[in-house]
């Protein structure tokens, strides 16, 4: 009899836990299951694999992928390939964290709420706000539930977005907004690759409910997040400011330019890519907006012998209590992810982050001084930037990158992939990953794949 | 006393845990490049540690938690099984590891067919005719599910409103259907813990867009009339959800395509072995019948004759996108894994396992404690302890912390809401006989703990790090994050 | 605690006592703030606030239970006791004085069905079976 390892009880076992059931047979055990219901003939599904069965198996499927590692990627908007130290995969592959459940049962883990504290903490010193979760799925889905969560505390219906709002982003949002009869509309991008702020200003009314800035912008571009906030304030709506926690290092915060809710991805912040997931949806608000927060909050608190101690907190927010009325319908979310931002963050530090910060900036402008000079290639907006610019090339981008790709160079994402009309534009993207000898490199290949 | 410091507390300006290489390329000024008002002015206020205190820091947090590594837990509802060590080894592969969402397709092609693969598996064990990995959760499953019903009662120009849901359903059914803008009514059960036929029946109305359940139920019954249910629902084009909380209990043996669900969704952290990671990252795929095919999250994931390819333009019925990028791939792709190890042939040996450990573990324990249910129960049964709390004055919260100075962690309690002091019990197919033993063992060493001297119960846990904690002082006075001198 | 006998009481555990012709306090009973136990979150509405007749008008919470709080009469918030929303004891131990919740300047319309203290007292015991 095949004795699958996963599973422990032998036919013996089995005979032994029947009698004390009192059944004659497993299959008894199944008779719940009306007969008409029961699945009749095999299923189309290849048998069973040994482990080292398994591992040809899988391995030949990753082998049939070119990873970031293999080809040099300059792919940004969004997913960032930044250095993660070795601690994090080895702490965060402890399987105590790993195999672990929902912290309910504070007493028998701790250690996982005081991870969950601890980063907690870190995303309200990195966004200047006062009051985190324990995660969001990722970074669309927590913009989503930023707006939500001004739509329920104003009372108002209708969404404005900059014009550099992630378009995945923006179309979580559509989603998850396409039955609660909310109203979004988005301002136009200025010459200069920041937000038509005038524009702006006329979409929002009394009804606007939330004013939603990124920073940087899906272009790479800094917005003014001050003036935002008075544009939303002005007209009693919340800002939301969906924010890249690594440029954190640099740019005013969210709390500092009068954010009401900080939202953003938390993948940068030490995750693999892993192709888009799972990765960390992070946000966080100001305090008075602390009972509409969705998901999991861990708070301190003490036990009965007086010793400190964490839980979750504010349960009634949630939908295992509140139901319908719910803040939201999370459950399930993306604690070892958040664990794994706190490692990150606890092991490259403030002086750490800072500077891969600024490598990213210093090698992105780099390149971007190499671009310019290639014949026919433009640098389009004059706004600063951070890491990621907008090239214009002499002709199609998904061309171009094809031609790169040959050549061993992942060299950006063409925009003609979420607007139409800018099949010429590349958004290019450089980290701490990148040395100079790479980035000669693309400046020499572009100029032969355009020559 | 045992207290873990706070990283924050364990830090010194200047140090550090790594180190970067010297930047190779010429720096220019950083005023010259950030506008000034744009800068950041206020100091980040991370913790500065060395790499010793931060390894050393996260292994005794880790110590202070337990997993299914660690012991036996027996949540009702969650499908606490194993977690296979290959699963992750594979998700660890730089080949899947380090890839970006926008790379070429022809870079991808792997990935991809573990997504174009996973998709067939799980079309084959729920009967559906398509899947859609996207979901990343089972709530956001729900969600994008409901979205999926309500955009096909758009295209038919029709306008129902209703979502049903039984009185023993998980919360996130109600809060999904909220946030989807339906109005939620609520069904009632029977003392056998089935739904009743007749309440559920006289709510059905054109008004009713979709009903959500369970099957088998949150008290481990497998409601065996679904198919009629289906057929009533489906007089008005009401649709029937799945809830694949408990599809561990059937999977490959009973599918919910065959019963008549439309559509569901698919806990891969509970079914198909992916670690649960304290809280998540889960997966929540969903599977639908073919008439709601159409409307299906984009992107899907196709394969022609040049190979997979990832199709955004080609649905325009579709509800459009519900996350970034195309779902948690690395979770998806240890589900693969599980599923591989079983194949087709041993598949049915997973619910096999999880409904005799079940019962067993039932029949050890029914002497001892009511089981308002009765015999024979699917993946998990749920148990009673209103007499104990009557008589002992000793409730299931109170069972709960003591198992844990035995060594266990609880089972979920007061859950479904339906039972008075609830303990709702699964095992899963991945604990061996002799674990269930002792679980019984010490599930009744406590009860006779509870006769001598409840006192023992109420003081519990004694064993752990911490003691039970003021979750009251918690909600009045929330503490969310640190700042010098809270603690 | 026996519910004292100048107010009256809703299904839901309000009471209400008329001061004066027009002008009446509202708060919660002693059965209810022993059923809830542990409060730990209390929400009331601002002065000037418009109250429908058993429509909710604010909540109530326990570290995992949420109620509402329903209005006994219509009218308006003329005061509304915010020391409660700090000092949960005193609404635990004197629901019926100092743990008072809002006074109403109630409207013309008459008071919906309440029942008395007997009436309340009985429909407790009954409840707790």
């Amino acid at each position: 009899m095949f004795q699958h390892p996963y599973l422990p009880a032998t036919p013996e076992d089995v005979a032994l836990m029947l009698e004390k059931i009192g059944a004659a047979s497993v299959e008894e055990l199944f008779k719940p299951i009306p007969g008409h219901l029961r699945l009749k003939g095999a299923m189309d599904l290849p048998p069973h694999l040994s482990e080292m069965e398994l591992k040809d198996l899988f391995q030949g499927l990753a082998d049939r992928n070119k990873s970031v590692g293999r080809l040099e990627s300059y792919l940004g908007a969004g997913a960032y390939e930044h250095f993660s130290p070795t601690v994090v995969r080895h702490l965060i592959g402890r399987s105590e964290f790993y195999t672990a459940y929902t912290p309910y049962q504070p007493e028998m883990t701790q250690g996982v709420l005081q991870a969950i504290f601890e980063y907690q903490s870190c995303v309200c010193a990195l966004t200047g706000m006062d009051v985190s979760n324990a995660s969001l799925y990722e970074g669309g889905h927590a913009l989503a539930e930023a707006c939500l969560m001004a739509r329920a505390h104003t009372g108002r219906n209708k969404v404005v977005l900059a014009a550099g709002v992630h378009p995945e982003y923006a179309a979580v949002l559509a989603t998850y907004t396409h039955n609660l009869e909310t109203e979004i509309v988005q301002a136009p991008l200025a010459a200069d690759g920041r937000t038509d702020l005038a524009a702006l200003e006329k979409l929002v009314d009394d009804q606007t409910a939330a004013v939603v800035v990124s920073n940087p912008n899906f272009f790479g571009c800094l917005e003014e997040g001050g003036a935002f906030a008075r544009i939303a304030h002005g007209a009693g709506a919340l800002l939301v400011a969906s924010v890249e926690p690594v440029s954190l290092a640099l740019l005013k915060s969210p709390g500092e330019f009068g954010a009401d809710i900080a939202c953003g991805e938390g993948q940068s912040l030490g995750i693999s890519l892993s192709f888009g997931g799972p990765w960390l949806g992070f946000i966080a608000c100001k305090q008075a907006l602390v009972r509409r927060m969705p998901g999991r909050i861990c708070g301190l608190t003490k036990d009965n012998r007086g010793q400190q101690g964490f839980v979750l907190t504010l349960q009634t927010r949630e939908q295992h209590i509140r139901r319908e009325k719910a803040n939201s319908n999370i459950c399930t979310n993306q604690t070892l992810l958040a664990i794994a931002a706190t490692i990150y963050l606890g092991a490259v530090g403030p002086q750490g982050l800072k500077e891969v910060a600024s490598q990213s900036l210093q090698k992105a402008h780099y390149l971007a001084g190499l671009l310019k000079k290639v014949p026919g290639v433009g640098l389009p907006y004059a706004a600063a930037s951070l890491n990621e610019f907008v090239v214009r090339l002499p002709r199609a981008a998904s061309r171009v990158l094809e031609a790169m790709q040959a050549k061993g160079i992942l060299a950006g994402v063409a925009l003609d992939r979420f607007y139409s009309g800018r099949e010429n534009d590349l958004l290019v993207c450089v980290t701490e990953t990148k040395k100079k000898a790479q980035l000669d490199r693309y400046a020499a290949a572009l100029t032969e794949v355009l020559a | 006393m045992s207290i873990e410091r706070l990283i924050f507390e364990k830090s010194a300006v200047g140090r550090r845990a790594v180190v970067f290489p010297e930047l190779d390329v010429p720096a220019l000024p950083l005023e010259s490049l950030i506008p000034a008002g744009q800068r950041r002015e206020t100091p980040l206020g991370l913790p500065e540690v060395s790499q010793q205190d931060l390894v050393r820091h996260y292994t005794r947090l880790s110590s202070r938690n337990t997993g299914i590594d660690t012991q036996m837990v027996p949540l009702g509802s969650c499908t606490m099984k194993y977690n296979p060590k290959i699963n992750e080894d594979m998700a660890a592969r730089d080949g899947f590891r380090n890839l970006h969402p926008y790379q070429d397709d022809s870079t991808v092609q792997g990935a991809l067919e573990v997504l174009f693969e996973l998709e067939h598996w799980l079309r084959e064990i729920s009967g559906m005719d398509a899947v859609s990995l996207q979901p990343t959760a089972g709530a956001q499953g729900e969600l994008c599910a409901l979205l999926v019903a309500r955009a096909y009662h758009d295209s038919k120009g029709r306008k129902p409103r209703v979502v049903l849901v039984p009185d023993s359903s998980h919360g996130t059914n109600p809060a999904s259907a909220s946030y989807c803008g339906y109005t939620v009514e609520t069904v009632n059960s029977l003392a056998d813990g089935t739904v009743d036929l007749a309440d559920l029946k006289s709510k059905i109305n054109e008004n009713v867009a979709c009903l959500m359940m369970t099957n088998p139920n949150t008290v481990g019954i497998f409601e065996k009339d679904i198919s009629t249910v289906a057929a009533w629902l489906h007089e008005v084009d009401a649709q029937l959800y799945y809830d694949g909380a408990n599809l561990n209990a059937i999977c490959a043996i009973a599918r919910p395509g065959d019963m008549g669900c439309d559509m569901m969704h698919f806990n891969v952290h509970k079914t198909f072995s992916t670690p649960h990671g304290a809280g998540g990252p889960g997966a929540g795929p969903i599977g639908v019948k073919k008439h709601l095919q159409p409307f299906l999250p984009v992107p899907r994931v196709l394969k022609t004759a040049e190979g997979y390819h990832l199709d955004f333009k080609n649905f325009p019925q579709s509800i459009g996108r519900i996350r970034s990028f195309y779902g948690n791939f690395g979770i998806l792709l240890r589900a693969l894994v599980y599923l591989r190890s079983f194949g087709g042939d041993h598949l049915a040996d997973i619910a096999k396992g999880a409904v005799l450990n079940a019962n067993y573990l039932q029949a050890l324990l029914a002497p001892h404690f009511a089981t308002p249910y009765g015999t024979p129960c699917m993946h998990e049964f749920v148990l009673s302890l209103s007499k104990q709390k009557r008589d002992k004055d000793c409730g299931a919260l109170d069972f709960a912390k003591r198992l844990a100075d035995h060594g266990y962690h609880a089972p979920t309690i007061y859950f479904p809401l339906i039972v008075p002091e609830a303990m709702m019990i699964e095992p899963t197919e991945t604990e061996s006989r002799e674990t269930l033993e002792a679980f019984a063992a010490a599930l009744i060493a406590i009860d006779e703990e509870a006769s001598k001297d409840p006192e023992i119960l109420h003081a519990a846990p004694v064993n752990t790090p911490v003691g039970r904690l003021d979750e009251a002082n918690a909600a009045r006075k929330p503490v969310l994050r640190w700042t010098p001198g809270i603690s | 605690m026996p519910a004292p006998s100048d107010r009256q009481y809703t299904q839901s555990h309000e009471w209400i006592k008329i001061d004066a012709p027009g002008s009446a306090t509202v708060g919660l009973s002693d059965f209810a703030v022993k059923a809830i136990k542990d409060i730990v979150f209390l929400e009331l509405p601002a002065k000037g606030a418009k109250l429908q007749a058993l429509k909710p008008f604010g909540v109530i919470e326990s570290v995992k239970a949420v109620f509402d709080l329903f209005a006994p009469a219509s009218g308006v918030v003329a005061d509304a006791n915010t020391a409660m929303q700090e000092d949960f004891e005193t609404l635990s131990k004197d629901p019926y004085g100092k743990g008072w919740l809002l006074k109403l300047s109630l409207s013309t319309d008459p008071l919906p069905p309440l029942m008395d203290s007997v009436a309340y007292d009985k429909f407790c015991a009954e409840s707790h079976h």
